[in-house]
């Protein structure tokens, strides 16, 4: 029943978009090979597409907060794209703010920004 | 009007399926988006809280009115190990697990009425609801 997120490369980035509603498996085995696609590929920074994602509760949203810190780790930038209204509005009445965070409103706009990023 | 359905939280994938069903439940009555990724997401955490802390329980759904009102009641039940300080887990960020401490008081944020009644060694019921404005 568990799927694998596809782990998309272009130029110095991975583009992940995530397509289906997030079982916890799926989840933890993301964050397991989004890091090892970051060391064997040594890409600089990774955007995250949302856009298909209806609801983000408290386990979804530390598996995202730890991806985003292990990448920072390891040297790449994070954006997320695609945050629905309804999930904006959800998580911050959970009480979960993704601090420190870089967001962009859909992957066009996540993946240039990255790259300025990329270029400081 | 009283429609019910029940979803048994036994393995991981059961949080998936009480989800599902509640989101089902949320458009038939009527939710918008908001509400229903509200009603999603609180399910989501009790149903988790179940597998996490009591090894199994139910997710009851029911579809209810109040004169005017209708509502979705969402009934979280398990036999696990209670809760000693119900006040304690209702705070922001406790946790016993290493997680984030939403669950709980994110719910009650969630849902408009929010109940817990627990008996330390017997098992927690919590019962959250939804009205349609
Ligand atoms: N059904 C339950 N039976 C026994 N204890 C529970 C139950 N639900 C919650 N608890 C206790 O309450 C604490 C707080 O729960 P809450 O859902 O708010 O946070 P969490 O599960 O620890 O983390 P998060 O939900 O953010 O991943 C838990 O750590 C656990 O000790
Ligand atoms: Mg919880």
């Amino acid at each position: 029943m568990m799927t694998r997120i596809p782990i998309l490369k272009l130029r110095e980035c991975l583009i992940v978009s995530i397509q289906w509603e997030l079982d916890d498996q799926t989840a933890l085995a993301f964050q397991e090979d989004l890091l090892a696609k970051l060391h064997t590929t040594a890409a600089r920074g990774v955007v995250l597409d949302l856009t298909p994602i209806d609801f983000i509760d408290s386990f979804i949203a530390k598996v995202l907060g730890d991806v985003i810190n292990m990448s920072g780790l390891m040297g790449a930038k994070v954006v997320i794209t695609g945050i629905q209204p309804a999930v904006a509005i959800t998580l911050i009445e959970l009480g979960i703010r993704l601090e420190n965070v870089v967001t962009a409103l859909d992957l066009e706009n996540g993946l240039e920004k990255l790259e300025r990023e990329l270029e400081d | 009007m009283n429609l019910r359905s029940s979803v048994d939280i036994i393995t991981e994938w059961d949080i998936v399926a009480a989800r599902q069903l509640g989101r089902n439940e949320a458009k038939d009555v009527g939710f918008g988006t908001v509400d229903q990724a509200r009603i999603t997401t609180a399910i989501s955490e009790l149903a988790r809280n179940i597998y996490l802390y009591a090894g199994k329980g139910n997710i009851e759904i029911k579809q209810i009115a109040e004169g005017n009102l209708k509502g979705l009641q969402v009934i979280a039940s398990d036999k696990g190990p209670g809760i000693a300080d119900v006040r304690k887990v209702m705070e922001d960020g406790f946790t016993t697990s290493g997680g984030l401490g939403a669950g709980l008081p994110g719910v009650k944020r969630l849902m408009d009425d929010f109940k817990i009644e627990t008996v330390f060694g017997e098992g927690t019921v919590i019962s959250a609801t939804k009205w349609l404005r």
